[in-house]
């Protein structure tokens, strides 16, 4: 009675350790957008609310709070509501399943990337019912193009992860980066390229990220699928997007470039200079670095034009990814040395 | 093995609640003054004149469609993946004739233009 009651102390524990640092990264992630992007465009950003504006994410919040929600007078309330939620609560629960280092996991299922791909596949639920429960034209169109963008490129993610599986032989996350072990050369980003940067554009099509956020496109449909909600209904469709921007780091680092094993792994100084390094610090470096690569493309790429979005997803990363499957298949009956033994 | 499964639904019920509670404290504690105008939908400042319940582009729903089969292809192809080491040549080809089936019919919709956006 007593050790079921502390596992489950333990569990919560774990829990919120993982949830309170992402939100406080989502918060200072959406700061460092603000910040770098304007930086390339030869702006400030951000710098008034406290030393190098760092207050910023914190006085935002503040404000969202106390702004005044908005019902539109013909939504469906209740599904208005929903919606919100349903975007939300997903992009956190994903998180379950994440490998921050060897065990530090919160739950460390078999299913592992099962459970990713049906998690965030529950995202598009609630732009969808966002973009019909709001009644507006501009909710609804941006809601059916968002809806057919995100399920176009999910077909190409989920090609991409099914090479990366088929390479690592395993669906537990745990075990695909243990897979890697061995140097920079044993992780998949070298074996997958192509099926790499498919994931990586795909990924960034699914988050409704520029140059894909036709969801949005502020400049022709105002906001898209959340134009009808403000304060704190707004809010957390903002959320939902920067922590899937983060998960889509988070899994680009464990699945290409080794999660969190050294990048000097295997060479002779550098190796026994770095060992001592924890792995967390690397795993967290790679998730950085996607991110910047995130705001980097954005702050560069045009918005691309709908038609073009749908061509180059059915197009031309799935045939790409049926190609790379069959050859990983080959390579792997043949054993080939030294990924695909 | 199902205890695996338990930190899972406690993360669930954690992450709508983080979902939640802030909808629910945004309504309490800020101001709530409602009025026609300020509830009607958005539409550039004119006054909304028809439902937006309208008819919309069929193609919509041919991707819709196209994701179904093509997302049961991914779910087809996850126990293979994971097993590929262990059904050698018999399972490597097994698993070809049916992506040779998908690829035809994909062709297919290509040659009839499902996929073209204009």
């Amino acid at each position: 009675m007593w050790n079921d009651l502390l596992t489950l102390i333990w569990i919560i524990i774990k829990i919120v350790l993982v949830i309170v640092p992402l939100l406080v990264a989502v918060a200072y992630l959406t700061y460092a957008e603000r910040r770098v992007i304007g930086f390339i465009q030869g702006r400030f950003g951000p710098n008034r609310v406290g030393i190098w504006g760092l207050g910023q994410p914190i006085a935002d919040a503040v404000k969202l709070f106390l702004k005044e929600p908005i019902y539109p007078a013909r939504s469906s309330l209740l599904l208005f509501l929903l919606a919100p939620i349903l975007s939300m609560a997903p992009a956190l629960v994903v998180w379950a399943v994440i490998p921050f280092a060897e065990g530090w996991v919160v739950a460390n299922i078999n299913a592992g990337l099962l459970y990713i791909l049906a998690m965030t596949s529950l995202g598009v639920y609630g732009i969808l019912i966002a973009g019909w429960a709001s009644n507006s034209k501009y909710a609804f169109f941006g809601a059916m193009r968002s809806a057919a963008q995100v399920v176009s490129y999910e077909i190409a993610m989920g090609f991409a992860l099914i090479a990366v599986l088929m390479t690592a032989g395993s669906t537990n996350l745990q075990d695909i980066v243990l897979h890697q072990q061995g140097g920079v050369l044993h992780w998949y980003w070298l074996p997958l390229f192509p099926v790499f940067v498919v994931y990586w554009i795909s990924g960034m099509a699914e988050t409704n990220r520029l140059p894909f956020d036709m969801a949005e496109g502020e400049s022709e449909i105002v906001a898209g699928f959340h134009v009808e909600y403000s304060s704190m209904g707004f809010a957390m469709f903002f959320l939902a997007e920067y922590a899937n921007m983060i998960l889509i780091s988070a899994l680009a680092a464990l699945f290409f470039f080794g999660g969190w094993l050294s990048p000097f792994e295997g060479i002779p100084l550098l190796g026994s200079l770095f060992g001592w390094v924890p792995g967390v610090v690397w795993f967290l470096a790679k998730v950085f670095f996607f991110l910047l690569l995130f705001i980097w493309i954005r702050g560069t790429l045009p918005r691309y034009r709908y038609d073009q979005i749908m061509q180059l997803g059915w197009k031309i990363l799935i045939p790409v990814t049926i190609v790379w499957i069959i050859l990983i298949g080959l390579a792997i009956e043949f054993r080939m040395p030294p990924w695909f033994v | 093995m199902l205890t695996n499964y338990l930190p899972i639904l406690l993360f669930m019920l954690l992450g709508v609640a983080i979902a939640a509670v802030p909808l629910i404290i945004n309504r309490i504690i800020a101001v709530y003054k409602p009025n026609p105008e300020k509830n009607s939908p958005f539409e550039c400042g004119f006054p909304a004149f028809e439902d937006s319940r309208i008819p919309f582009d069929v193609r919509y729903y041919l991707v819709a469609l196209l994701f179904i089969i093509f997302d049961l292809e991914t779910a087809f192809l996850f126990p293979w993946a994971v097993s590929i080491r262990d059904i050698g040549w018999f399972g490597f080809f097994a698993m070809m004739v049916f992506l040779a089936i998908l690829v035809i019919g994909f062709i297919f919709e290509w040659k009839k233009g499902a996929l073209e956006w204009e």
